[in-house]
């Protein structure tokens, strides 16, 4: 799995609530058995019109809005558990998402993705939108070892939360599929004490 | 110390807690499909692993399936290939397969149950979140990811952090004409679509106890939309009845001595829950949804409330209504019964009940997917295709279908379309399509009239 140390970049701001899994990658699209060239269908109902034109009011497609961090609004990848949805979002060219709730099948397979879930307050996250709207070059920084993400120009700094196993994975770039191999014998020993 | 139902089977399962950090949870059945698991073998086969408790493992064909002519070749290309990976890497890996036409295929949440493979006091994955429903068995279940799926194929374990304890209790007598469908739009109406997130969720409470298998699979299905990653019921006579004589269930001696252990799984008096809420039976009418997540519900009777936010204002620009307004007298187009939510037997012989003698309006295409090819058998012996064919309704081959329409089942844009499905997202049932959810007995009152209808004003 791809590290994640710090990453400062400017952001695309999603002002819209209980974003699900199905918008995020609709599942007409979940056919492949590979995990290639779900970016290209990253919110493809928004993004296009039935005819494939991108749709300008929509900030994927606005100039003025780029970078490696997605600022989302609240219980953002809801709904259904296809790891697809991280892989889009992965593929796309984001790093982070930030929002003030996730939807924790959703989180736990960004963890497995290398790709960092930042879930902040919604006080911060109302800051985040206000100060990419004013001004879309905002730089901000998200710092996996100090847990925090900040505000660069305004100054505002937050701190988040995260599981010291998986910061510890996503810091050193391991997955959990090594792991759990290392610990064969002692699943193994489990197996043989169930008794139901 | 006192423990919930969750503690004891969870604390069961428990290899190893990582301090400040995942259990290892054991797991003792893998429920997989041809749509989440192939790129979890091809992880396996990148890092040169064997797939550890093959097992333990058992795989359907069901979201990517068509419902008609399935004993001819799939004829949409990219499905047909993602089934036959399915079916290679079952055989390369010693997996049981039921595969599309085989007696046993259905959707997993179907199939799973109705052969005895769900028991009490397990613990199942599958990558699927309305895996949750097999928690009506006293089972922690949950979906996954892909990843996930990868690492269970591995190790037979998942790696995941113990939810938050969430009981739900519904006590009190229902009302003429209420079913679990409601119940659980109703509970999700009260407390939105991340209410449960973090939490693993007990519904209690005499309503629950009440319900058949059927009724608490219902319930527990949709635990997931409310955030919560599973919900379970304790089990009881009900479940034990159920569980017995199915084809892979214990049989004998085994079941007698399992049932012994599955009498142990009860919360405890005064153990603790970190969240509580209860409803009253009474309070709970038929329900539909009028925006674009599960949590935006009413009681048929009401009317959409208001919201000034600028989310619900985008769900209800979507759904072509405005606040204020009442369903009621709705002109509808298409309805579906079927998907994990609602396409057993027991669905099936309520819609029969009330289509019985009745004609569909002429507007409306009525779809009805049983869950699988043994809820097909039975539909036919106890002679309900006789009544839905009858009334005009389509009576397809079992699959998940129009509930996330990977299949031709699809809803046109713009069209609205009263199903028993589980997720009324923009687009779940096709480009452009308009979702209500709602009960088989909406889903059949509103075929019949061609509008939605509040058919308890019939009832006696």
């Amino acid at each position: 799995m791809e590290k994640f140390i710090t990453l400062t970049d400017t952001a695309v701001p999603l002002e819209i609530e209980n974003i699900d899994t199905d918008q995020i990658i609709p599942a007409r699209f979940l056919k492949a058995t590979d995990k290639a060239g779900f970016g290209e269908n990253l919110f493809r109902d928004w993004r296009f019109d039935n005819e494939g034109n991108e749709k300008e009011d929509f900030p994927l497609n606005q100039e003025r809005y780029h970078g490696q961090v997605l600022v989302a609004g609240d219980n953002f990848g809801c709904g259904s558990s296809r790891e697809h949805a991280a892989w889009a979002i992965k593929a796309y060219g984001f790093k982070v998402v930030v929002s003030s709730y996730f939807a924790d099948i959703f989180k736990g397979n960004s963890l497995n993705n290398g790709l960092l879930p930042v879930q902040v307050s919604p006080q911060f996250l109302s800051e985040l939108f206000k100060a990419i709207e004013e001004n879309p070059q905002t730089q901000l920084k998200v710092d996996l070892e100090n847990q925090s993400i900040k505000l660069i120009d305004k100054n505002l700094e937050e701190k988040f939360d995260i599981d010291a196993y998986k910061k510890m994975c996503l810091l050193k770039g391991l997955d959990d599929i090594d792991f759990l191999v290392s610990k064969l014998d002692k699943i193994k020993a489990f197996e043989k004490q169930q008794t139901v | 110390m006192k423990k919930t139902l969750f503690d004891k089977i969870w604390d069961a399962h428990v290899v190893e807690s990582i301090p400040n950090g995942p259990d290892i949870l054991y797991i003792d059945k893998h429920l997989i499909h041809e749509v989440t698991s192939p790129q979890a073998f091809q992880e396996l086969k990148d890092r040169n692993i064997p797939v550890f408790r093959p097992d333990k493992i058992v795989a359907t064909a069901d979201h990517n399936t068509p419902t008609e002519n399935q004993h001819l070749p799939v004829k949409d290309l990219l499905s047909r290939k993602q089934l036959k990976e399915l079916t290679q890497n079952c055989e390369e890996n010693n997996i049981t397969l039921y595969g599309l036409g085989h007696p046993y295929n259905g959707i997993v949440h179907v199939m799973a149950p109705e052969l005895g493979i769900t028991q009490p006091g397990m613990t199942m994955v599958c990558g699927d979140s309305h895996t949750s429903t097999h928690g009506a068995f006293g089972t922690i279940a949950f979906g996954i990811g892909t990843s996930q799926v990868a690492q269970v194929f591995a190790s037979q374990s998942v790696l995941v952090q113990k939810p938050k304890k969430l009981r739900v209790n519904v006590n009190g007598k229902l009302k003429n004409g209420v079913t679990p469908k409601d119940v659980i739009l109703y509970i999700i109406s009260e407390l939105g679509t991340n209410s449960g997130t973090g939490y693993f969720c007990e519904y209690a409470g005499n309503v629950f106890e009440e319900m058949s298998m059927e009724g608490r699979m219902t319930v527990c299905n949709m635990s997931i939309e409310m955030g919560a990653r599973g919900g379970l019921i304790a089990p009881d006579k009900t479940t034990y009845n159920y569980v017995e004589g199915r084809e892979f269930a214990p049989k004998g001696e085994a079941f007698e001595k399992l049932k012994i252990y599955w009498e142990s799984l009860k919360t405890d008096e005064g153990a603790t829950f970190d969240q509580e809420y209860s409803f009253e039976a009474e309070a709970i009418e038929p329900m539909v949804t009028y925006g674009t997540n599960p949590g935006m519900g009413i009681k048929i009777s009401q009317a959409i409330p208001e919201n000034e936010s600028k989310s619900s204002g985008k769900a209800l620009a979507y759904m072509g209504f405005t606040a204020g307004e009442s369903l009621i007298d709705k002109p509808i187009n298409y309805i579906f019964i079927g998907s994990c939510t609602n396409s057993r037997i027991e669905d099936f012989r309520i819609a029969a009940n009330y289509i019985k003698g009745k004609q569909k309006a002429k507007n409306v295409n009525a779809l009805i997917v049983p869950g699988s090819r043994q809820v097909a058998a039975q539909i036919e012996a106890e002679g309900l295709h006789t009544i839905f064919e009858e009334a005009g309704f389509q009576l397809r081959q079992p699959g998940c279908s129009a509930c996330l329409a990977m299949n031709d089942d699809k809803i046109p844009a713009g069209e609205y379309c009263v199903s028993t499905s589980n997720r009324n997202f923009e687009g779940r049932q096709g480009q452009g399509s308009r979702t209500i959810l709602a009960s088989p007995l909406t889903a059949a009152a509103t075929a019949i009239a061609g509008k939605i209808v509040d058919y308890t004003q019939n009832l006696n």
